[in-house]
């Protein structure tokens, strides 16, 4: 067994057990964190099959971003996870089913010799390195799904803000537009008083 | 095949589809919990690139990986707006129980 091949089953036994660990796990923080061990896992995985660009737009993207998004909301929310698992067991039995159908299902597929898959070895690496590789590709060929990918990244942000901001009635704040409207007249009021004579 | 040879397509294609099994099972399994959801959501995201970028590099065709470099694009979008909704439903409802998300209903 070489060491490329140990790597493999190594960080596949770790990437089944995190993701088994995602689903099953008590606390839903323990949950974010098994599934940040299985993205370091896939993107392992990716390196050593020469994707090295995905490999750290996954662990930058996803375990930086997306994976801390999922953590604040789950710390910020004051949710009671025992209610929520009351009913855990009973759904055991289903979940296996379905799980195990699924799988019986791809095996199916992948053992047939319908799917003729090729069993050769890995071609070398892409001249000039993966990432020029793929960025040849989207600047050209795939520009127009780019933009559109970039127009939905812009529809997530305004729709992700849209959707939690709200007034808080409690806060006090400034309304510049008044404040831009007032004139001296609103705020001093110079009054013509004579002044009297001091009584001998 | 014997059982530890070294790692061919159909390799990775059984790792993506256990992978994809698991999280379809956890949908099953964490029916109640929305974050939990989202989770196994994402996991079965990260089958389908994994079968995406074995089948790219065996075939030799760049094409795998820039479709997953849409998913993942496509993928952070929805989580994104799956918090946010998340968010919301939390504080109208006061919890993220599956069942309590019957309102439509009437």
């Amino acid at each position: 067994m070489t060491f490329p091949t140990f790597l493999f089953y190594a960080f596949a036994a770790i990437l089944v057990f995190a993701a088994l660990r995602v689903v099953t796990a008590r606390n839903p923080v323990h949950a974010v964190l098994w599934l940040v061990l299985a993205f370091f896992t896939a993107a392992a995985h990716w390196l050593m099959l020469r994707a090295e660009f995905l490999a750290i737009v996954l662990v930058l993207v996803y375990v930086g971003a997306v994976m801390v998004l999922f953590l604040f909301v789950v710390m910020m929310l004051d949710i009671n996870f025992d209610n929520l698992r009351k009913q855990f067991r009973s759904y055991l039995p289903v979940a296996a089913t379905v799980g195990a159908l699924v799988l019986i299902e791809m095996a199916l597929t992948l053992m047939g010799s319908r799917l003729a898959v090729p069993g050769g070895g890995t071609a070398g690496p892409a001249a000039g390195g993966n990432t020029r590789a793929l960025g040849m590709l989207v600047y050209t060929e795939y520009v127009y799904p780019f933009e559109i990918a970039a127009v939905i990244l812009l529809v997530a942000i305004i729709a992700a803000i849209a959707l939690t901001h709200r007034k808080r009635r409690e806060t006090k704040y400034q309304n510049p537009g008044e404040q831009v409207k007032a004139r001296p007249g609103d705020r001093l009021r110079i009054l013509n008083i004579p002044s009297e004579k001091k009584p001998h | 095949m014997e059982l530890l040879s070294a790692p061919t397509l159909s390799h990775y294609l059984v790792l993506g589809a256990i992978l994809f099994a698991i999280s379809m099972g956890g949908i099953f399994l964490n029916r109640k919990n929305v974050i939990i959801l989202l989770m196994a959501i994402e996991l079965m995201l990260l089958a389908v690139n994994l079968n995406f970028i074995a089948f790219s590099s065996y075939l030799d065709d760049m094409a795998g990986q820039v479709f997953v470099f849409f998913i993942l694009t496509v993928a952070a979008a929805e989580s994104a707006i799956g918090l946010a909704i998340l968010v919301l439903l939390f504080r109208n409802v006061g919890s993220i129980d599956v069942e309590d998300m019957g309102k439509l209903k009437g």
